[in-house]
Order: C-alpha cells, then sequence, then structure tokens
C-alpha cells in the first residue's frame, strides 16, 4: 500500500515546496520508490526547485484529462534513484483538477509507488483541499509567527473534518509538524516564537526543525533539493526529519543561538 | 395540508444586553466599535436589547441616536428595557418596550399539561408567551446526553452540544464552542466559549487553562481583554452571578 504524504501549511511562502522536495527526495535515498506531485496550478515551482523544469512535457492536469498517460507525464529525478516529479500545468486554472480525477490518478500511481507526496499550494480553500483530501499522513509546515501557526491550525481542523478519512470515520490522518524558517536568534531576541511555543499552540508531534539557512535559497536557483547538501544545516535538519517521519529517533539540532561569533565579536570582527 | 395560516410559537433567542450608563454617543461609539473588532462574527447581525435602568437620564433623541449607531454597526434593536427607571417618552418610541428578563426565570417546577391547557383560557399576552418559554426550556433540559469532543477544536472550527459539552483537548484561538448546557475544556481554552445559550443562566464554563477570546453565559459576555485579569492561563470556571460573569480559580 502507498502511503500518502500531504505537505500543507495554510499560509503561502512558509516553505512547503522546499520540504515536498527534500522531504521527497530523503524518502526515495532510503531506497523506497517516490513520487512528488506539485498541486500549485498556475504556478509551477517544484519542477524549479528539482531542477527538472526543462523536462516538462505534460502535466498533473493533462493526465486527469487523459491526454497524457502517466507514464508520459512523469519525469524521472537524475539525481536520486526511485524518484520520479508530477508537475504541475503552469497555465491551467486552479479548477481543472477535480476530485475524481485526483482519486484516479493518485490510485493508478499506488500500483507502482510506496510514497506519494502531495505539495499543496497555499491557502484553505479547493486547491489545498483537493491536495489533503486523499492523504494518510500530512506533514503541516509552520514558519515560527502567529499567523502561520494559526494558519496551520486552520489547515489542521480541514484535515480532521474534509479529509476522506474524516469522511469515512476512518483513522485520522497522522499529523505532524515541521517548523521550518527557524532563526534562534531571532526567537532569543523575542521576535519569533520558539519551537514550545509552536509545540503549545498546535499540539501535534514535532518531526523537525529547519533553521533559516542561505543554502536554501542557493540550492533552490540551482535546481537542487536542498537535503543534498550535506554541509549545510538545512540540509541535515531535512535528514533528521526523514528519519523521524520514518519512524526513527533523533536529537534535534541547529535550535540554540550559535556561539561561534561570539569571539569575533569581541575581537571586533 | 392544514388549513390554518400560521402557528404560535415561543422561542428563546440569544441577545446581546447593551447597557447604556451615560448617553454620550461619541464613547459609545468608540467602545462599541472596538468590542466588534475584537470578535466581529459574534456581533455580526445580532439581536440587541438596549438597557436603560442604569441610565440616570436619555431624552428621546439621545435614544434614536444610539439605536441608530447599533444599526449602523451592524446589529440589530429588537427592544429596550428599563426596569423601574422609565423614561417620560416611553410610549413614543417607535422601538418595542420589552419585560424585564427575570420574567421569564428558567424555573421548571410547575410546567405540565394543566398549564398548556390553561393557556387556551383567557389570560394577558404578557402571561401566555411565558408560559410557551418555559414550557420549550423544559423540553430542552431533558435528558439531553453531554457531547463528547476528543480531539482539538482548532481555528475555524465551531462545535455546539445540545446538553453539555465536554472537550478533552484544547479549543484553538479563532475556534468557538456553544451548548446549551454547560462547557468543559480539559484542556486551554484559547478560542470563544458560549454557554447556555438558550439562555440558561445556571450553565458554566470550567476550563484548565483559560485563555480564551471571549466566554458569555446566557449572552453575558466577557472579552479576553478583562479576562486577563484574573486567573489566567490557570484552571478556571465562570459563572453569572446576578447577571455578572464571574471567574474563579479551580
Ligand atoms: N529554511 C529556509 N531558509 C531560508 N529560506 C527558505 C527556507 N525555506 C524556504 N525558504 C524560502 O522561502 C521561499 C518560499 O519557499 P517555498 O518552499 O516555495 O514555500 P511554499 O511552497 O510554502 O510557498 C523560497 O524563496 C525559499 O527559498
Ligand atoms: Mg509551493
Amino acid at each position: 500500500m502507498a502511503k500518502i504524504i500531504v505537505v500543507t501549511s495554510g499560509k503561502g511562502g512558509v516553505g512547503k515546496t522546499t520540504s515536498s522536495a527534500a522531504l521527497g527526495t530523503g524518502i526515495a535515498l532510503k531506497g523506497h520508490k517516490t513520487v512528488i506531485i506539485d498541486f500549485d496550478v498556475g504556478l509551477r515551482n517544484l519542477d524549479l526547485i528539482m531542477g527538472c523544469e526543462r523536462r516538462v512535457v505534460y502535466d498533473f492536469v493533462n493526465v486527469i484529462n487523459k491526454e497524457a498517460t502517466l507514464n508520459q507525464a512523469l519525469i524521472k529525478d537524475k539525481r536520486t534513484d526511485g524518484l520520479y516529479i508530477l508537475p504541475a500545468s503552469q497555465t491551467r486554472d486552479k479548477d481543472a483538477l477535480t476530485l475524481e480525477g485526483v482519486d484516479a490518478v493518485l490510485k493508478e500511481l499506488a500500483e507502482e509507488f510506496d510514497y506519494i507526496i502531495c505539495d499543496s499550494p497555499a491557502g484553505i480553500e479547493r486547491g489545498a483541499q483537493m491536495a489533503l483530501y486523499f492523504a494518510d499522513v500530512a506533514v503541516v509546515v509552520t514558519n515560527p509567527e502567529v499567523s502561520s501557526v494559526r494558519d496551520s491550525d486552520r489547515i489542521l481542523g480541514i484535515l480532521q473534518s474534509k479529509s476522506r478519512r474524516a469522511e469515512r470515520g476512518d483513522a485520522p490522518i497522522e499529523e505532524h509538524l515541521l517548523i521550518t524558517r527557524y532563526h534562534p536568534e531571532r526567537v532569543s531576541a523575542g521576535e519569533m516564537l520558539s519551537v514550545e511555543d509552536v509545540e503549545e499552540i498546535l499540539a501535534i508531534p514535532l518531526i523537525g526543525v529547519i533553521p533559516e539557512s542561505e543554502s536554501v535559497l542557493k540550492a533552490s536557483n540551482q535546481g537542487t533539493p536542498v537535503i543534498l547538501e550535506t554541509e549545510s544545516e538545512a540540509g541535515l535538519a531535512y535528514t533528521d526529519a526523514v528519519d523521524r517521519l520514518m519512524g526513527e529517533e533523533r536529537p534535534m539540532r541547529f535550535l540554540d543561538v550559535q556561539r561561534k561569533g561570539f569571539f569575533k565579536r569581541l575581537l571586533g570582527g | 395540508m392544514s388549513d390554518i395560516s400560521f402557528r404560535l410559537k415561543g422561542s428563546v433567542v440569544t441577545t446581546v444586553l447593551l447597557e447604556i450608563h451615560e448617553p454620550i454617543l461619541d464613547r459609545i461609539r468608540i467602545d462599541l466599535t472596538q468590542k466588534i473588532e475584537q470578535v466581529p462574527h459574534f456581533f455580526n447581525q445580532a439581536p440587541v436589547i438596549v438597557d436603560l435602568a442604569k441610565c440616570r437620564t436619555i431624552s428621546l433623541d439621545e435614544f434614536e441616536m444610539i439605536v441608530k449607531l447599533i444599526r449602523d454597526l451592524g446589529m440589530s434593536v429588537i427592544g429596550w428595557r428599563a426596569k423601574n427607571n422609565l423614561p417620560e417618552w416611553a410610549e413614543a418610541s417607535s422601538i418595542p418596550q420589552l419585560p424585564d428578563s427575570k420574567s421569564r426565570d428558567m424555573k421548571v417546577s410547575s410546567v405540565s399539561d394543566e398549564v398548556s391547557k390553561e393557556v387556551g383560557t383567557k389570560r394577558s399576552d404578557t402571561e401566555e408567551s411565558s408560559v410557551i418559554v418555559k414550557k420549550i426550556i423544559e423540553e430542552k433540559r431533558v435528558n439531553q446526553p453531554a457531547k463528547v469532543i476528543t480531539r482539538p477544536v482548532r481555528s475555524g472550527q465551531q462545535v455546539y452540544a445540545e446538553g453539555d459539552l465536554i472537550v478533552l483537548s484544547q479549543v484553538s484561538a479563532g475556534a468557538e464552542v456553544l451548548a446549551d448546557g454547560n462547557i468543559h475544556v480539559y484542556g486551554a481554552l484559547r478560542g470563544r466559549a458560549l454557554a447556555g445559550v438558550r439562555g440558561d443562566e445556571q450553565a458554566r464554563i470550567f476550563c484548565k487553562s483559560l485563555e480564551a477570546e471571549l466566554v458569555s453565559i446566557a449572552g453575558n459576555f466577557m472579552l479576553s481583554d478583562s479576562l486577563q485579569n484574573n486567573v489566567w492561563k490557570e484552571s478556571a470556571q465562570i459563572m453569572l452571578v446576578d447577571d455578572n460573569l464571574e471567574v474563579a480559580p479551580l
């Protein structure tokens, strides 16, 4: 049985696509056949971050409309074995996705893949609901600020009430919290919520804290998922998050203010 | 098909009671606008009763300006009342004067078939309607099992129970829980909780950590700014004592 994981948040720009690319790559690296689907119809971001934008011929909507087969639309990742991308259409409007259409595509993918990652668009409306409807697992991406936490709380309510599992009365969607763009200095200055604050408000298990890091932007400009950057703290934090998602225990890293700058400051650097 | 064109029924609606202390229009406007901004959805289209019992003097003009202000703010005035403090223009106002709320006290003692039979016999209008109100409340109170919610009530969600409501988890900011009876929250109460929404003044709210945006019992509400002085972020109960909400530690 394939596991369907939705990466969702409510708010835009918090790091859903960055996280979908990193988690999908990390899961595939563990030897599971994985596909990442871009549900953000009209924006098409995932293929840029995965560095496969030049290889997009057909997209998710083409498959739903039976204008192309799945095999024609799936893009095989060049770096990571067993990883595929199903890109979003850049041109169609959001209503091109239908529940029946999405259901049919997911069913076909489930025959071949172990993990299906759904990269959700922002918002709590139709597009986001389509991305989460069939999920077994949700990774709720949250920035440590009040508005992002509030939107994540709303999305958790929708996961509980408007997903297929909720409608059928099945076991609820497994919920995980992924805090991204964490800035220890700004947290200790009181400008951002702390990990504990966010955990207390949302009350779901934490699978990772990704620090704010320039390497994220650099990696995405190069079309490389940041999890492959083993020198980068953000990349390592995503690796830990994947391990925890797979049920392994990992201590949290990169939560404290770095002290290495201290001597520099002392010496007037 | 029935051959009558209408049926009379009693009903109880939760209303906002606006107690006027001084008829200073500008201040009322500022304060009221502020309150509404905090919980717009609570006030939107809400039925309002203007209570003049504690207002020293007010002219018909001033009263009508207040009514207009309330309407401009998106609520509707359904009546006014003044206990024993009747203004001289009482008869002249086009807004209905309502009896004091104590007249629909919710005792469930002698409401029985006999009483409803009596309703048919000659009685004054007000007595008739108060009897019907009592009867409806009695029916509502009979064995209404509590509703139990085991997961968090999240922002944007609303849960309503006809009897008591028991939430075994938290109520998030931006969420709303309502009950005809009591509300128990065995987690943090960060959203809005409205107990006794059909007028039960005995209803209470209990919570493990009081961090609410709004609490209300039988239409008497309190916003987070006034809650923060007292038992904030601690176990608390909220009850109605002589028309005032009282917050006490648990
Ligand atoms: N940990 C991080 N550190 C620095 N920048 C980040 C981080 N995560 C995401 N970003 C940046 O934030 C922006 C939005 O990220 P994206 O993944 O597209 O968000 P979403 O899909 O939620 O809209 C991008 O410019 C991305 O590079
Ligand atoms: Mg995105």
